[in-house]
C-alpha cells in the first residue's frame, strides 16, 4: 500500500463548505456531479412511475386501468424521461463529471462556469417538460413523428420540445467540456495510451454530442415553428416531407443509443480489469473500437426507417453499414471475456453488474442484427421485438453500467461503503428481473403484438403477465439499492482512499477527494491497468 | 502550484494550457455550430433540388441590393475584429475599443438592414403562416419559411455576438487585456467569424438564385 494514511482533519469536498448557497453556485466538478446524481435520479423514479403504469395496463388484455390516451401519453412521457432526461445525462455527467478530472490528474474541469451552466439548463429543460407533463402530457411518442405532432396531436407537444431543445444545450456544453479537458489537461505522462478505457469512451460519447445534438435541436425547433405556425415543413398536406423529418430526428436519436451505451462500456473495462486484477486485453483494440462505434454510429440512422418509404438503395446501405457497427461491439465483448479469462475474479458487486452488462449487451447487439436486416425488420418494425432490444441495450446495458460504476465509485464520491450483502441482493434481482420483463417480449414481438397498443388479443396474455411480473422485480430491485446507498451515508467514513485496490489516479486521493482532487500533480509511468506485477507482489 | 499572473484560473497550470484549452473549447462549439446550421442547410438543399421552380420564383422577391450591402457589412466587420485582435497584442487598447465599437455598429446596422427587409416581406404578404398572399408556383412557402428560419437563426447568432463584444468593450475598459493576455477577444473574434460565415452561404442560396441559376 503506498497511500498515506488520511489526514481526519483534512476538509474535503462535501466539508469544505456549507449551505445551500454552496451547492448552488458550486464549480466544483464533484458538487455538480452529486447535483447531477439527485436530478437525474429524480427523473429515472419519474419515467419508472410510467412504465409501472404501462405494466399494469398490459396485465390483461382489455383496457381497464387507463384509457387510450392516457396511455399514450404514458409510453411518450415514459421515453422523454428515461432517455433525455436520466439516459443521455446518467453516466457522463454523474460518473463523468466527477471522475473524468480526476483521473486525467486534473483539479477541475477545463470550464468550471460552463459546467455548473450545464446543470442549470439541464433543471430549466427538466422543470419546463415536468410542467407540460403535469399539465396536460404528451402523446406523441418520444420521436415526435411528423404530421401527427404538428398537425393532430392537442397535447403539450411545443413544452416538451423547448424543454428538451434546452436540455440539448446542457449535453453539449458537458461534451464541450470532457472533449477540451482531455486534450489539454492531462497529467505529466499520461499519453493517449495511457489513458483509462473510461475516459476514452467519454471521448467519443462527447464527440457524439458534439456532432448529433445540435442537429436534434434545429429538428425539433423546425418541428415547433411548423406547430405553431401552421406551415408545411414536414407535413405534406401543406407541402413538407415527413421523411426528411425522420432523417433528421435519426440523424441524431441513433447516434444518442451511442451516447447512453458507450459510457457504460468504460464503465465495463474499469470493473472487469480491477476484479479480475488483470490487464485489459487489446487495449489499442478496446480504445479503437469505441471510436469506431462512435464514428459508424452517424451512418446507420436509416435502419429506424427501412418501411418509411425512403429508397430502397438507401435501405440497403443503412443494412450493410448496420452490421459493421458489430464488428466494434464484439471486439469490446470479446476483449472483456479475454480479460476475465484466467483472471483470479472478486466477485464483488460492481463486477456483478459488469457481467451483467455484458450479457444482456450481448442479446441486446446480437437481436440488433435481427432488426438490421432489412427484409426480417419488415416483419418486426414497430413490434414488442423492438421494444426488448432496445430495452436489452438502453437498461440492461446502459443501467446495468450506470449502477456498477455508480456502486465502484461510491466510496470514492462518499467515503463510505455499503452493506455488500444487500448490494449482491439487488444486483441479482436486477438481472432477474430484468431478463423476466423483457425477454417476453421477444417471444411477444416475435408473435406480431405491435408496440403502443394499450389492449392485445388474449393470446398474448400469459407472456404479458410474465413481464408485469418482472416489472414489479425489477421495480423493487431498483429501489434496494437506493435504501442500502442512502443508509449508507449514516456510517462514518471509513471507505479508505482505494476500497477495491484499484488502478487508475483517482483512488490516490482520499475519499472523499479534497476540492482540488491533488495536492501535487501526479506523474503518470505507466499503462492505466497494470494490476498484474502488483498482484504477484501479494500473492 | 500556478503561475503568479492572476489571469490563470486555479484548473490550469499556466496561461499557455489556459489558451489553449479556451481556444480548442470555442473551436469545438463551432463545430456544434456548423452542424446546427447544417441541419437546415441539408432542409434547403433537400427542397430545393425537389422544387428548384419554386426556389427560384420565391428568389424573386429578395431584395438583392439589400443583401449586398449587407454582406459588405459584415466582411468589413470582420476585418474590424481582426484589427481589433491586431491592436491588443501591441497593447493598443484604445485602438482594440475602436475596433471593437466599430464592430457593434456594424453588427447593429445588419441587424437594422435585415429589419427593414423582414418588414418588407410582411408588407407584401411574404411571411408563411403570419402574413402570405403570393400567388406563386407551389412550395413557393417552402422557400419563404427556410428564408426566414435561417436568416433568423443568423440575425439570433448576430444579437448574441454584439452582446459579446459589448462585454468585450467593458472588459476592455476595466484593463483586462494585454499582449499576453486577450484570449477573450481572440475566441470573440473566432465566434464572429463564424456567424460571417454562415451569412456568406445564406447570402447566393437565397438572393442570387434568379441571378444566376
Amino acid at each position: 500500500m503506498k497511500t498515506a494514511p488520511e489526514d481526519v482533519l483534512q476538509k474535503n469536498y462535501i466539508t469544505a463548505e456549507y449551505g445551500i448557497r454552496s451547492w448552488l453556485l458550486t464549480r466544483d466538478h464533484k458538487r455538480i456531479a452529486l447535483l447531477y446524481l439527485i436530478s437525474i435520479t429524480l427523473f429515472f423514479f419519474v419515467g419508472g412511475f410510467f412504465a409501472v403504469l404501462m405494466r399494469l395496463e398490459l396485465m390483461t388484455p382489455q383496457g381497464d386501468v387507463v384509457s387510450a390516451e392516457t396511455y399514450n401519453r404514458l409510453f411518450t412521457m415514459h421515453g422523454v424521461a428515461m432517455i433525455f432526461f436520466f439516459l443521455v445525462p446518467s453516466i457522463p455527467a454523474v460518473l463523468g463529471n466527477f471522475l473524468l478530472p480526476m483521473m486525467l490528474g486534473a483539479r477541475d474541469l477545463a470550464f468550471p462556469r460552463l459546467n455548473l451552466l450545464s446543470w442549470y439548463l439541464y433543471m430549466i429543460g427538466g422543470c419546463y417538460t415536468i410542467y407540460a407533463m403535469v399539465t396536460g402530457g404528451i402523446d406523441t411518442g418520444w420521436t415526435f413523428y411528423t404530421p401527427y405532432s404538428t398537425g393532430y396531436s392537442t397535447t403539450n407537444v411545443v413544452p416538451v420540445v423547448v424543454g428538451i431543445f434546452v436540455l440539448g444545450f446542457s449535453s453539449i456544453l458537458t461534451g464541450v467540456n470532457f472533449i477540451v479537458t482531455t486534450h489539454k489537461m492531462r497529467a505529466p505522462g499520461l499519453t493517449w495510451f495511457r489513458l483509462p478505457l473510461f475516459v476514452w469512451a467519454q471521448y467519443a460519447t462527447s464527440v457524439i454530442i458534439l456532432l448529433a445534438t445540435p442537429v436534434l435541436a434545429i429538428t425539433l425547433a423546425l418541428l415547433g415553428v411548423e406547430r405553431i405556425f401552421r406551415v408545411g415543413i414536414f407535413d405534406p398536406a401543406l407541402g413538407g416531407d415527413p421523411i426528411l423529418f425522420q432523417h433528421m430526428f435519426w440523424f441524431y436519436s441513433h447516434p444518442a443509443v451511442y451516447i447512453m451505451v458507450l459510457p457504460s462500456m468504460g464503465v465495463v473495462s474499469e470493473l472487469v480489469t480491477c476484479f479480475a486484477r488483470r490487464r485489459i486485453f487489446g487495449y489499442r483494440f478496446m480504445a479503437f473500437a469505441v471510436m469506431a462505434i462512435a464514428v459508424l454510429g452517424f451512418l446507420v440512422w436509416g435502419h429506424h426507417m427501412f418501411v418509411s418509404g425512403q429508397s430502397v438503395y438507401a435501405g440497403m446501405a443503412f443494412s450493410a453499414l448496420s452490421f459493421f457497427v458489430a464488428i466494434p461491439s464484439a471486439i469490446k465483448v470479446f476483449n472483456w471475456t479475454a480479460t476475465l479469462h484466467k483472471g483470479r475474479i472478486e466477485f464483488r458487486t460492481p463486477v456483478l453488474y459488469a457481467f451483467g452488462f455484458i450479457g444482456l449487451f450481448t442479446i441486446g447487439g446480437l437481436t440488433g442484427l435481427f432488426l438490421a436486416t432489412l427484409a426480417v425488420d419488415v416483419h418486426l418494425t414497430d413490434t414488442y421485438f423492438v421494444v426488448a432490444h432496445f430495452h436489452y441495450i438502453m437498461v440492461g446495458g446502459a443501467v446495468m453500467g450506470y449502477l456498477g460504476g455508480l456502486h465502484y465509485w461510491w466510496p470514492k464520491m462518499t467515503g463510505r461503503l455499503y452493506h455488500e450483502g444487500w448490494a449482491k441482493f439487488s444486483a441479482l434481482i436486477l438481472f432477474v428481473g430484468f431478463n423476466l420483463t423483457f425477454f417476453p417480449q421477444f417471444v411477444l414481438g416475435y408473435l406480431g403484438m405491435p408496440r403502443r397498443y394499450y389492449i392485445y388479443p388474449e393470446e398474448f396474455q400469459v407472456l404479458n403477465v410474465l413481464s408485469t411480473a418482472g416489472a414489479s422485480i425489477l421495480g423493487f430491485g431498483y429501489i434496494i439499492p437506493m435504501v442500502y446507498l442512502l443508509w449508507s451515508l449514516r456510517k462514518p467514513r471509513t471507505a479508505g482512499p482505494n476500497p477495491w485496490n484499484a488502478k487508475g489516479l483517482e483512488w490516490l486521493t482520499p475519499s472523499p477527494p479534497p476540492t482540488h482532487n491533488f495536492d501535487t500533480t501526479p506523474v503518470v509511468t505507466e499503462g492505466p491497468y497494470e494490476y498484474e506485477e502488483k498482484s504477484a507482489d501479494d500473492g | 502550484m500556478t503561475d503568479s499572473h492572476s489571469h490563470v484560473a486555479h484548473q490550469f497550470d499556466d496561461l499557455a494550457q489556459q489558451q489553449d484549452a479556451s481556444n480548442l473549447g470555442m473551436w469545438a462549439f463551432l463545430a456544434t455550430e456548423v452542424l446546427f446550421f447544417g441541419g437546415m442547410f441539408a432542409a434547403y438543399a433537400v427542397y430545393r433540388t425537389l422544387y428548384y421552380d419554386a426556389f427560384v420564383a420565391g428568389s424573386q422577391h429578395m431584395d438583392v441590393l439589400l443583401g449586398a450591402i449587407n454582406t459588405a457589412v459584415l466582411l468589413l466587420s470582420s476585418l474590424t475584429v481582426a484589427l481589433g485582435v491586431h491592436e491588443v497584442k501591441r497593447g493598443n487598447n484604445a485602438g482594440l475599443t475602436r475596433y471593437l465599437l466599430l464592430t457593434i455598429t456594424l453588427g447593429l446596422t445588419f441587424l437594422v438592414i435585415k429589419g427593414f427587409e423582414y418588414s418588407h416581406k410582411y408588407a407584401d404578404g411574404l411571411i408563411p403562416g403570419v402574413h402570405f398572399t403570393l400567388d406563386g408556383p407551389e412550395h413557393v412557402g417552402l422557400y419563404f419559411i427556410l428564408y426566414f428560419v435561417m436568416t433568423g437563426f443568423h440575425a439570433l447568432h448576430m444579437i448574441v455576438g454584439v452582446g459579446i463584444m459589448t462585454a468585450m468593450v467593458i472588459m476592455t475598459r476595466r484593463g483586462r487585456f494585454s499582449p499576453e493576455y486577450h484570449n477573450p477577444i481572440e475566441v470573440s473574434g473566432l465566434y464572429w467569424h463564424f456567424v460571417d460565415i454562415v451569412w456568406i452561404f445564406l447570402y447566393p442560396l437565397f438572393y442570387l438564385i434568379r441571378v444566376h441559376p
